[in-house]
């Protein structure tokens, strides 16, 4: 995982869910996400997709979001049946290599980035992972704002920005 | 008629789906032609193997390493004598046991000469 000095910001973009809603990448501001290329044909993405299912379920409390990101040439046609059979409880979107450009090229896949509170990335994986390996990093994304918001508490007022009146 | 062998070399520890994928989700391998002015009789693919891998539950079917797929042409009657460019195109679709790249189309030209 990358110290946060060497994150580079996240690059928005605006995509469709299986909806029709527009879904960008800055709504998710505040929230660690899970940033997740895949495709039906995929095996390898396809062992994961139950872990983010849990991860969603456990830690969308803690500010905690997975945002899919198929990448299927076939489009809705193959996605939303694999959505509905496999009753994906997280956000999926269409992909397309213009966004995928964005992320540096998504050669392979599934590449997953983890997105810090900032709209950082914070880790790239291409290739399937352990699952312990994403819970480790989430749940560290997820402690360290956390105690980056605890220290922001206890600035002292004196030390706070003057207001311009 | 006649044959001709398209040989397909993969990178070490890459696979594609056989012509006869085990799983209706895979994206098979496929050679089709643009044949004119000749036809196609066949398109033989060779035997694939049954691999497990680690994202799979059951063994899938592949070919990896270097391997043949033979095309036997007929030449009908009417068919201009001289030299000819017929086009193929494979379609693959290439994993690890980790990754998978995204499915290609590669252009196959063969040149023949009629007569």
């Amino acid at each position: 995982m990358k110290a946060e000095k060497d994150r580079k910001p996240a690059a928005d973009f605006a995509l469709k869910d299986a909806n029709g809603r527009t879904v960008r990448l800055s709504d998710y501001r505040g929230k660690v996400v899970l940033l997740n290329f895949w495709a039906t044909w995929c095996g390898p993405c396809k062992i994961e997709i139950p872990w983010f299912m849990q991860f969603e379920q456990e830690l969308k409390d803690r500010g905690f979001a997975v945002l899919g990101v198929a990448m299927d040439d076939e489009g809705w046609d193959a996605v939303k049946p694999y959505i509905e059979q496999h009753k994906i409880n997280y956000r999926i979107v269409l992909g397309n290599d213009s966004v995928a450009d964005t992320y540096g090229g998504v050669d392979a896949l599934p590449t997953t980035f983890l997105i810090d509170r900032d709209g950082r990335i914070a880790a790239k994986h291409q290739g399937l992972v352990s699952r312990s390996e994403y819970q480790n990093e989430i749940l560290h994304l997820l402690d360290s704002s956390k105690r980056t918001a605890s220290s922001r508490s206890h600035v002292p007022a004196l030390l706070l920005p003057a207001r311009a009146d | 008629m006649a044959t001709a062998k398209v040989r397909v070399q993969l990178k070490e520890g890459y696979h594609v789906n056989s012509n006869t994928p085990s799983e209706d989700y895979l994206i098979p391998l496929r050679l089709v032609w643009n044949a004119a002015p000749l036809e196609v009789v066949s398109i033989e693919y060779p035997a694939p193997k049954l691999e497990k891998y680690q994202f799979s539950a059951a063994p899938l079917s592949v070919f990896s390493g270097s391997f043949d797929i033979a095309t036997k042409f007929k030449v009908p009657g009417n068919a201009p004598h001289g030299p000819a460019i017929l086009t193929g195109k494979l379609r693959y679709q290439a994993c690890t046991d980790r990754m998978c790249l995204p499915p290609r189309t590669v252009e196959v030209p063969l040149t023949v000469d009629i007569q």
